[in-house]
């Protein structure tokens, strides 16, 4: 018939269906049969396992919102309610509440993946951008939830945040205004944030649509970091990989599952206990462990613009990451300073979240200082290393080295490439 | 990969190692008793010790609901320390508690219900302040999990913090020295004595031992879902434990036919 999909499927139902609207083929086509490289080590489980926390914060977020009261007055009373009154609804505070920890936990693992195997570089830069756009949609989301419960970490973590739009010159009274919904935090700045808080992380999933699209349009990068060859170097996306992240997903499941049950209060300020006080400022403001790292950049540099221009550009710079790289290799295996540098960069990390979560006093303005500029070195160093360094010879093809080590024993030396192709011809 | 890991494993030590010292930063107070809690036993699978938490709840109903509030509890909320139903009423029914307008638009009162909260001791918060010296005694709900150390600070100030003040601290009136109070000047009369209560069970009433208690009754207070949630929790990890080896086994069965 003319205009209608061609379809596949054998089932009359499905094939009615899927001749109109091919959603079973989309599906087939991209989760089924979408060769994927058949190197993926477990870091490549962890897309997968943040958008599945994705949907988990939606799934408690709705149901939390149909007990939540937005308001000044109400906030902190309907979240003990959701605690002491609702069926389960301790669980799906907690739930969601972890989430948000969980979520930045794979986040950060999946970013760290992406910079260790170059998997920003050329042709997946939209892909890496959108990835990029996605971590600074999953702040803002995180930060307007955190201010929703209206304790005391809540109330000034907000003044803290939305003061910082106040150093823009010219237009930043008028921005901080308009977040506020007035000249101070109340009742406006709770409204807008509860909506915002709701409507973000559909947005959020809308990108993580186009970062999929973009993803299946290069294709996965590998721990080598090496063009897929030949269809000796992939399989199937179902079962192989639906049954890695699988392995993933139960894995995640058990270490949010014990923080939940367990340790529900581990990321959490006793300060957030206490019902707002606008005229009683908690002993120290800090923010929540994942935007601790940012914090501490902020406050590194002694004037207030150029420190909130320094936090954002921490984040901003990685947008041009693709270009700032200009090493025509990929994965850090084969590049004997870059990798380093990754792990550098990850200690760097550490040392700022360190610095972030103390005072800025003492030795930890020092500290703090010194993480900041190692944090932007990292990116002013990576045009000139890409030059300088003299990467290691890369393998031929995915299947090559991994055949080799398995025959040879200590990674012997080549084989015949017929002796390596067979094992594959029946996949 | 076994070098990524070693890689990341050295940096998350650095980074607990450099943190670790900061994370219990001392607040120009003595170190705080480490008490060993019924809910941090097994792992921090343990339940609340019920009749340690009822024994808390008779002091808190004899002695610090005279100041403090528990807005966030009701009195069906005690069934989670083991009190009966016919217990849980007859509390509520002692309690006086605010009731709906008369005929005439005049406020009345009315005894409580199982389905009340806990009866506040001051109508409003200008009032508790004013029968305290100008002070407000906090709500009680959350008083416990709002406070850096938990329960064992709240055991620490109400059980061995009030001593007599160091050489040369003057103590001005209507304050008290205790050494666990950040500042340590506190508007709290030293709440708890010896022998403040005869315990219904026979349980003796040392200082320590009502102290104990009523920080037990405070984090029942703070989290009353803790013994569901650890046993909702230890069924729910058990299974995804199996879950997780017989994923792995499908995987590497899935996987056996592939060289990679």
């Amino acid at each position: 018939m003319a205009g209608l999909h061609t379809s596949d499927f054998k089932n009359p139902v499905v094939r009615w269906i899927d001749s109109r609207l091919p959603l079973f083929t989309l599906m087939s086509k991209e989760y089924g049969q979408f060769p994927t490289p058949k190197n993926f080590n477990y870091f490549w489980n962890f897309g997968a396992l943040a958008t599945i926390n994705l949907l988990i914060m939606i799934a408690t977020g709705i149901f939390l919102a149909m007990n939540y009261t937005p308001t000044a007055a109400d906030a902190f009373d309907s979240v003990q309610r959701i605690m002491r009154d609702v069926n389960y609804g301790w669980l799906l505070r907690l739930v969601h509440m972890n989430g948000a920890s969980m979520f930045f936990l794979l986040i950060y693992v999946h970013i760290f993946r992406g910079m260790y195997y170059g998997s920003y570089k050329a042709p997946r830069e939209l892909l890496w951008m959108t990835g990029v756009g996605l971590l600074l949609l999953l702040m803002a989301t995180a930060f307007m939830g955190y201010v929703l419960p209206w304790g005391q970490m809540s109330y000034w973590g907000a003044t803290v945040i939305t003061n910082l739009f106040g150093a823009i010159p010219l237009v930043g009274q008028w921005i901080v205004t308009l977040l506020w919904g007035g000249f101070a935090i109340g009742d406006p700045t709770l409204h807008r944030f509860f909506s915002l808080h709701y409507l973000l992380p559909f947005v959020i999933f809308g990108v993580v649509f186009l970062h999929v699209v973009a993803l299946h349009i290069t294709g996965s990068n590998n721990p080598l970091g090496i063009e897929v060859k030949s269809s000796q170097d992939t399989v199937p996306f179902h079962p192989y990989y639906t049954a890695k992240d699988s392995v993933g997903m139960c894995v995640y499941f058990l270490v949010f599952a014990v923080i939940v049950f367990l340790r529900p209060y581990m990321f959490s300020e006793v300060d957030n206990n206490i019902p707002a006080n606008v005229l009683q400022t908690p002993n120290e403001i800090v923010p929540e462990w994942y935007l601790l790292p940012y914090y501490a950049i902020l406050r590194s540099v002694p004037d207030k613009l150029a420190g909130v221009c320094a936090m954002f550009g921490s984040i901003l710079v990685l947008f041009v990451l693709p270009w700032l790289d200009t090493s025509p290799v990929r994965s850090a295996r084969f590049r004997p300073i870059y990798r380093w540098m990754v792990i550098a960069l990850v200690a760097d990390m550490f040392l700022l979240g360190h610095v972030g979560a103390n005072r800025p006093e003492g030795s930890f303005i020092l500290e703090g200082r010194i993480g900041t500029v190692l944090y932007f070195g990292f990116f002013a160093a990576l045009p000139f290393v890409g030059w300088l360094e003299k990467p290691l010879p890369l393998p031929e093809s995915i299947s090559r080295p991994v055949l080799s080590s398995r025959s040879g024993g200590g990674g012997g030396g080549p084989l015949p490439a017929g002796v390596a192709a067979k094992p594959m011809e029946k996949a | 990969m076994r070098r990524v890991v070693i890689g990341l494993a050295g940096a998350l030590a650095l980074g607990a190692g450099l943190v670790a010292p900061y994370v219990a930063r001392a607040e120009e107070a003595p170190a705080l008793p480490h008490m060993k809690w019924s809910w941090q036993k097994n792992f921090g699978l343990g339940t609340i010790d019920r009749a340690s938490a009822q024994r808390g709840f008779q002091v808190y109903n004899e002695v610090c609901s005279a100041c403090h509030s528990m807005k966030y509890m009701a009195y069906r909320n005690l069934a989670g320390i083991g009190l009966s139903e016919a217990q849980i009423k007859a509390i509520a029914a002692s309690k006086t508690v605010p009731g709906p307008l008369d005929d005439e638009g005049k406020p009345t009162t009315r005894p409580g219900l199982p389905s009340d909260h806990f009866a506040d001791p001051f109508p409003n918060d200008i009032a508790a302040r004013s029968a305290n010296n100008g002070a407000l005694p906090p709500d009680q709900s959350l008083l416990l999990s709002a406070r850096e150390g938990h329960a064992d600070y709240i055991y620490a100030l109400v059980g061995k913090g009030y001593v007599d003040p160091p050489a040369g601290v003057k103590v001005p009136d209507g304050l008290y020295y205790n050494t666990y109070f950040p500042g340590h000047l506190i508007h709290m009369p030293p709440p708890l004595a010896d022998g403040l209560v005869t315990y219904a069970d026979g349980t003796k009433a040392t200082l320590a031992q009502e102290a104990h208690d009523v920080a037990t009754f405070l984090y029942f207070a703070s989290y009353p879902e803790n013994d569901e949630r650890k046993r909702l929790g230890v069924r729910i990890a058990g299974f995804l434990v199996l879950l997780t080896g017989v994923t792995y086994g499908v995987k590497r069965r899935i996987w056996s036919g592939i060289d990679h």
